[in-house]
């Protein structure tokens, strides 16, 4: 299953807060 | 829930969760409360096990011990010869007796790391409990 990544740190932030879920954060710097 | 903060795009986001390498990986609470930070690359196996003990450690630190207990059963289930699983049988015990306030579980666990895991830093953290 693909994982749908946010890049907005406060939607995620609430998402999580709104569902109960944890969050997982991902900080990368390879080439897109 | 999944949020991506790549450095060139997102650098405030490095700086807002004290990131100072890549990869970094972090699993927060539903709160936003880092219960797990992993730096530097793992080789698959090993990262799922983290990733994984980081879900354990949020049900842990809220208190769900059935939940945070099967959890650690599943890390040594699944992985029993990674890193993590001492770290796993360890919380996985705690987390029982969390449950249960049996604190003769506790004194099961130094024989158990005994057999799987006797190097591990782990097990001697189990040694105050040997009788």
């Amino acid at each position: 299953m693909a994982v749908q990544w946010n890049t907005d740190a406060d939607a995620a932030l609430a998402q999580a807060k709104e569902s109960k879920k944890p969050l997982l954060v991902d900080f990368s710097a390879a080439p897109a | 829930m999944s949020l991506e903060a790549h450095i060139k795009e997102h650098p405030a986001y490095f700086h807002r969760f004290d990131a100072v390498w890549t990869p970094t990986v972090l699993i927060l609470d539903s709160d936003g409360i880092e219960r797990m930070r992993i730096e530097g690359y793992l080789p698959k196996e090993e990262f799922r096990a983290q990733l994984e003990m980081g879900l354990a450690r949020v049900a842990f630190m809220k208190k769900k011990w059935a939940d945070a207990e099967q959890r650690y059963a599943d890390v040594l289930e699944r992985y029993p010869a990674s890193k993590a699983a001492p770290e796993a049988l360890y919380w996985k015990g705690v987390s029982r007796y969390k449950a249960t306030n049996d604190h003769t579980v506790l004194g099961t666990l130094p024989a158990q790391f005994k057999e799987k895991y006797p190097e591990s830093i782990w097990a001697m953290k189990t040694a105050a409990w040997e009788h």
